[in-house]
């Protein structure tokens, strides 16, 4: 079953080669500049200003944290509206509790000033 | 077709790189991402299952772990937050107040 | 459409949990609006007294619900009667406490709510999938409430240990349910023993790797010994009160699942009687023997709550329903006299830079003669002393063990209990016959924490003499268990 495969054994084989082949070029003949503004993330362009490890604001944290936990909650509300018909009121009434669940978190965040912005 | 097993030898490779990444990482969030791994190799097996016996709950299932993961995360980081705020470290070695 | 009448969704089965859920719901949206510290815990205790009267009304009505997923019987009514009064308990020892530490947030009750909502959950089911979902609500708040005192390293250190080991638990616990549920097509215990033989005749391997797992999930929550590391640590840095709730609730919690699901749903796997022999013998050993050189109330209170919890597995290992009733009525007891424990480490710990070493214990008798009387009836019943009830329940249980022919677990166990006497009378003869230059702080009462320790001293006491209640309560609550 495996001689389907052969072409793209071939095919593997060439791309690392020709890959491996220009990489050897570049190192061989290839022109290397040792200037400072080699290194920079941009060649053109703006300056980079600072390092990335600056501090973010803690209330970024605060909203990060509570979106994985409404975000993820959502998921509870796919499988329950393909089948929403099916349920009947039965299956509303359970989503409903569902929901007030969440809200009175929700109501509670609010309360906390936890989404305050400043 | 892919036979179950195979899903099955992935989700254990994934839970034995979870288990070992919590037993050997000295950083709290890598310790946390391992523990994250292991819940989607129990999640990934439980898929598996699902769809070879052809029943539905293992799906359903998988929601609840994800629901459940994501609570987790959430306390998790937060109590992560409130050590960092006091210590400014996360690495679980310079946490020997209490001898382990 | 569905046929739900059949289903049995009948929310007076859930009544209990809802009413802790209300409650916690109404304190945490009194106190987003208006900042009230002590409001919030007169309106938990309401909740939990209700809770434990719902609780008490549901008492022998076996009745399933929920296309199964509720199993409402006389084993999960006696936990949620325990859990309910336990928490009751906490409540009242805690108060003085936060206070005096800063941290009285309402919080702290609407976590306790819930996290007891969650052990209800976990014990009232014979299905896998909401076994781990009750789990997870008593655990999350467990979380939070051991790092509750935000501003203490240690609090901090015990949150983080604890979180690390409980979601690596669960993990555990989940790629084992993962494995149950591959072999046997279902995650419902009752139709898991319906057909064992066939399922560990097919798919053996995976129902071993899956017992073997949640044996391993478990087997941390409850503290058996190869999982036991993270118990010191955690229970040194929580705050005094939830350390009391965590030594009694989460493990009688685990008990619970443990006995369902090992003693119930595989029962035939012959293998586990001898693994539980094994974790028994260990967990008790191990958790004595590292008691012995401690220097602190507080963490010689954790490590022999691992040794209790050995005694518990030798139930697990024997099996029978004579073992589980007798576990029933160990957990009630350890529950009692461990809660009085921890509510004499509470009282000493109010007072300001008082950490209950041993060293700070001398004077207490001299200057509170009835307080280190009831710690050392506390101590003498952790021992196993008679007339305590702690000699009773170690006695049902070794009997329990001998009567099925567990004569060696039987022997190491009891000799577990005379080297345990060792250190719980280290604390007697500290407070009794030793002397310091240090004068004793004098400790404040309150009534709440009054109430907490008469309740548990004249239980200790009271049903060490007369054990015919408690005794028949536990016996019929496996009826329809096994």
């Amino acid at each position: 079953m495996f001689e389907t495969f052969y072409p793209i054994l071939f095919l593997v084989i060439v791309a690392t080669g020709i890959a491996l082949l220009l990489i050897f070029f570049s190192i061989f003949f290839g022109y290397r500049s040792k200037q400072g503004r080699k290194g920079n993330p941009y060649e053109c362009g703006l300056t980079p200003v600072g390092t990335t490890k600056d501090p973010v604001p803690v209330k970024f944290y605060m909203v990060a944290i509570l979106f994985i936990l409404f975000d993820i909650e959502v998921v509870f509300l796919y499988p329950w509206a393909v089948i929403s018909r099916k349920l009947g009121v039965f299956g509303f009434v359970e989503m409903l509790a569902f929901v007030i669940i969440l809200l009175v978190g929700y109501f509670y965040i609010l309360g906390r000033g936890a989404l305050k912005w400043d | 077709m892919v036979p179950v097993s195979a899903y099955l030898i992935v989700a254990i490779v994934l839970f034995g790189i979870g288990t070992v990444g919590v037993l050997i990482s000295r950083n709290m969030i890598v310790m946390f991402m391992c523990i994250e791994l292991m819940l989607n190799a129990a999640n990934l097996a439980l898929i598996a299952f699902s769809r070879s016996l052809e029943v539905m709950d293992g799906h359903a299932f998988v929601f609840l772990v994800l629901t459940v993961a994501a609570a987790e995360a959430a306390v998790g980081l937060a109590i992560v937050l409130a050590i960092y705020r006091n210590r400014e470290t996360i690495n679980i070695d310079r946490f020997s107040i209490l001898k382990w | 459409m569905i046929d739900y009448t059949s289903a049995g969704i009948d929310f007076g089965l859930i009544a209990p949990e809802i009413a802790l859920l209300v409650t916690a719901f109404v304190i945490l949206l009194i106190s987003s609006i208006r900042r009230l510290n002590a409001f919030p815990i007169y309106i938990a205790f309401i909740g939990l007294v209700v809770t434990l009267a719902l609780s008490i009304q549901q008492w022998s009505n076996q009745e399933s619900g929920f296309f199964g997923m509720i199993s409402c019987d006389n084993f999960g009514i006696a936990f949620k009667i325990l859990f309910s009064a336990t928490s009751l308990l906490v409540l009242l020892l805690g108060y003085r406490y936060m206070i005096a530490r800063g941290i009285d947030r309402p919080e702290y009750s609407a976590l306790l709510l819930i996290s007891t909502m969650g052990m209800m959950v976990m014990a009232n089911t014979t299905d896998l999938v909401v076994m781990f979902l009750g789990l997870e609500i008593m655990s999350v708040p467990l979380y939070v409430m051991a790092g509750f005192a935000r501003r203490s390293l240690r609090s901090n250190e015990a949150a983080i240990k604890y979180f690390m080991m409980g979601a690596f638990a669960s993990a555990f616990l989940l790629m084992g349910i993962a494995f149950v549920y591959g072999a046997s097509g279902t995650t419902e215990l009752r139709r898991i023993v319906a057909d064992i033989s066939f399922i560990s005749s097919r798919h053996g391997a995976y129902i071993y790797a899956g017992a073997a797992l949640i044996l391993v999930g478990f087997g941390f929550k409850v503290a058996a010994v190869p999982f036991h590391s993270w118990v010191p640590d955690v229970y040194e840095g929580a705050p005094t009160p939830v350390t009391a709730f965590f030594s009694v609730a989460p493990k009688a919690a685990g008990f619970a699942v443990m006995l369902r699901i090992f003693l119930f749903g595989f029962a035939d796997l012959e293998i586990l009687s001898d693994v539980f022999w094994v974790l028994s013998v260990l967990t008790m050993s191990v958790g004595n023997i590292l008691a012995l050189r401690q220097g602190n109330v507080k963490r010689l209170l954790a490590y022999s709550s691992i040794a209790h919890a050995g005694y518990i597995m030798v139930a697990l290992a024997v099996g029978g329903e004579e073992a589980v009733s007798a576990a029933i009525f160990y957990l009630v007891a350890y529950t009692i006299f461990n809660l009085g424990g921890f509510a004499v480490v509470t009282l000493l710990e109010t007072r300001s830079g008082c950490r209950s070493n041993f060293s700070e214990l001398p004077g207490l008798a001299a200057t509170h003669p009835y307080l280190s009387a009831i710690l050392a009836l506390f101590m003498l019943a952790l021992g196993g002393f008679p007339p305590t009830v702690g000699f009773l329940g170690k006695f049902y249980l070794f009997a329990a063990a001998i009567k099925s022919g567990y004569i060696w677990l039987a022997v190491i166990g009891v000799m577990n209990s005379f080297l345990s006497v060792y250190y719980y009378l280290r604390v007697v003869k500290a407070s009794y016959f030793e002397t310091s230059d240090e004068p004793f702080t004098p400790v404040s009462y309150t009534p709440a924490i009054v109430a907490v320790l008469i309740i548990t001293a004249v239980g200790t006491l009271g049903l060490g003499f007369f054990p015919q209640q408690l005794l028949e309560f536990s016996r019929s609550a496996i009826f329809a268990f096994l």
